[in-house]
């Protein structure tokens, strides 16, 4: 199979995923609001939170480490660099309300405006942010 | 357990698309360089199943297994929204991280993932006391 076929089937998958949660639990699959609620737990939800988290983390883990040609996780970025972005993600997630799966995949798939605002933005500044650091940053 | 089902879904749909590999998202996110559309295809593909498959969940009129859609009833696009997506991209253009592939690189014991992930916490925590002052 071709790379963008396979790159379609996934996200295909990833949209059954969504579907299938909305069907059965008539919840959202937005990765950031579901770590959050699992950290800091309100209410009786965690359960749902705690096996979708450990679903996605066994299966995804199991495939990378059992299908030949897996894209496997970078090695080498530096530990500063990922601190930075991961509190970037993890700040900015909470205060926009999601990330790509839940305005992504779950928002836009309801249609909504709001969700549509949010990924334009956060499209539009990790690209910039990517054209800094790989153009401009290492340029001087 | 459909939940278990779903994030297995989630996370296979992840690794199989390329989403895992940060070096893919940057190359995706690099519109102006060395542009690789591939992962075009993986939002394509999630997002025209959600279209059409939330259509006909929605239409019923409660979830197989409990009582009621848990769906966000905001609907205003207000600064918090476009600040805290802005927040989010930055971060994401930086290391080529999202939530879910972060995750699903613990699942690997990815060296990135053990780091990258703790921060994320730290982040969310930061903004709940920053929202509570």
């Amino acid at each position: 199979m071709t790379a963008w076929l396979i790159a379609l089937a996934g996200g295909v998958l990833i949209g059954l995923a969504a579907t299938l949660l909305l069907w059965l639990n008539g919840r959202v699959a937005g990765v950031s609001g579901i770590v959050n609620g699992v950290i800091f737990p309100k209410r009786e939800d965690t359960a749902w939170r705690a096996a979708f988290l450990i679903g996605l983390i066994a299966a995804g883990g199991l495939y990378m480490a059992l299908v030949p040609g897996a894209a496997l996780p970078r090695t080498d970025y530096s530990r500063a660099g990922l601190i930075v972005a991961g509190i970037l993600v993890g700040f900015g997630t909470r205060m926009g309300n999601g990330c790509t799966s839940g305005h992504g995949v779950c928002g836009l798939g309801r249609l909504s405006l709001r969700s549509l605002g949010a990924v334009l933005t956060f499209m539009a500044t990790a690209i910039m942010t990517t054209f800094v650091l790989r153009h401009l940053w290492t340029a001087t | 357990m459909a939940a278990l089902a779903s994030g297995a879904l989630f996370g296979i749909g992840l690794a199989m698309s390329g989403m895992t590999d940060p070096r893919r998202v940057l190359g995706f996110l690099d519109l102006f360089g060395d542009f690789d559309p591939t992962l075009l295809f993986v939002l394509g593909g999630a997002v025209m199943t959600t279209v059409v498959l939330f259509r006909f969940v929605l239409r019923r009129g409660s979830p197989v297994l409990a009582s009621t859609f848990h769906l966000s009833n905001l609907r205003h696009i207000d600064r918090r929204l476009l600040g805290g997506a802005a927040i989010f991209g930055v971060g994401w253009g930086i290391a080529g991280y999202c939530p879910g592939p972060a995750l699903a690189g613990l699942g690997i014991g990815s060296r990135e993932a053990l780091w990258f992930v703790p921060a994320m916490i730290i982040g969310m925590l930061l903004h709940r006391i920053v929202n509570r002052s």
